[in-house]
């Protein structure tokens, strides 16, 4: 990816993830917060990670974000208004805890491995990953190793391939975990009809 | 060039500002978007390390599979989270988080 569109999507990503801090308005955070993802997604998919920017669009900008947007917009919230008492300590406290946290990535990130590589020298080598996974026998799947043939990264195929036989059994308690979590909703939102009457 | 360093700073500041958001707002719902923000900045960082951590010439998937896991578990949270703010905004009329005071007694 060229510098400059790294540069642009950084920007909205972070531009846009500071107007969901600062925004009176709700309804302007959670749009705000829409795009800041999408510009995420981009960073993604400039990792190679294509897979990984869909599920972010949609799951994220698409899904979450229409039922905060419901939210919302159900309960009718209105803008804070201005002039009101600001909490200047939590704001303060905010600001340098995050200022603090911030530094520290800064500090850091010199010291770790590949921290200086570029997608450039670090770029994927798809003829060795080809030859070291027809050598695999059983496990080789055909239409990777075609694709890898080929010149394409598969990245939805081995997503699918890491998920499915290394991570099937947490794929499991993930499904398991949004079945409780449905459940569980549906539980909160429903109103006790002996309880209260009111 | 855009090295590592980029990527990470880049994820690093996006933390920061939904910490920022989470102590400093007042309304559940921002500081509950700013969680997400959170969630979505060490996404950043992981798949960038997975990108620059080549294994035989491919990115470390191990990593995309905890990302995909992670947007996974932040989607069940915002369903229920959703549900416990539309709760309290039932009885306390009200999303800011000076409203819910009951449990200090």
């Amino acid at each position: 990816m060229p510098p400059l569109l790294f540069y642009l999507f950084a920007l909205i990503t972070l531009g846009f993830g500071l107007n969901v801090v600062i925004a009176r308005n709700p309804v302007t955070s959670a749009l705000s917060l829409a795009v800041s993802f999408v510009g995420l997604a981009a960073l993604f998919l400039s990792l190679d990670a294509y897979f990984i920017g869909t599920l972010q669009v949609l799951v994220y900008a698409g899904a979450v974000m229409v039922l905060f947007l419901f939210i919302i917009m159900l309960m009718d919230i209105k803008s804070e208004v201005l002039g009101g008492k600001a909490n200047i300590a939590a704001i303060a406290a905010g600001v340098l805890v995050a200022a603090i946290l911030a530094l520290q990535v800064a500090t850091i990130s010199n010291q770790l491995p590949h921290s200086q590589d570029t997608t450039e020298t670090a770029s994927l080598n798809l003829s060795d990953a080809a030859k070291s996974w027809e050598a695999r026998g059983k496990q080789n799947l055909p239409t990777i190793s075609r694709d890898l043939k080929e010149g394409t990264l598969p990245d939805a195929k081995l997503m699918g391939e890491t998920l499915f036989s290394k991570y099937a059994f947490h794929l499991q308690l993930v499904g398991l975990l949004l079945l409780v979590g449905t459940v569980g909703v549906v539980a909160l939102s429903k109103r006790d009809k002996e309880v209260s009457p009111s | 060039m855009i090295t590592l360093n980029h990527y990470l700073i880049v994820s690093g500041i996006l933390f920061s500002l939904g910490l920022a958001g989470v102590i400093a707002r007042r309304n559940i719902l921002i500081i509950f978007m700013c969680l997400e923000m959170m969630l979505s900045a060490a996404n950043l960082a992981l798949v960038a390390f997975s990108r620059f951590n080549l294994t035989q010439g491919l990115p470390d998937y191990t990593a995309q599979a905890l990302v995909f896991f992670t947007i996974t578990v932040a989607a069940a949270e915002v369903a229920v989270g959703l549900a416990i703010i539309v709760a309290l905004f039932r009885t306390k009329q009200s999303v800011e988080v000076e409203a819910v005071t009951k449990l200090q007694g």
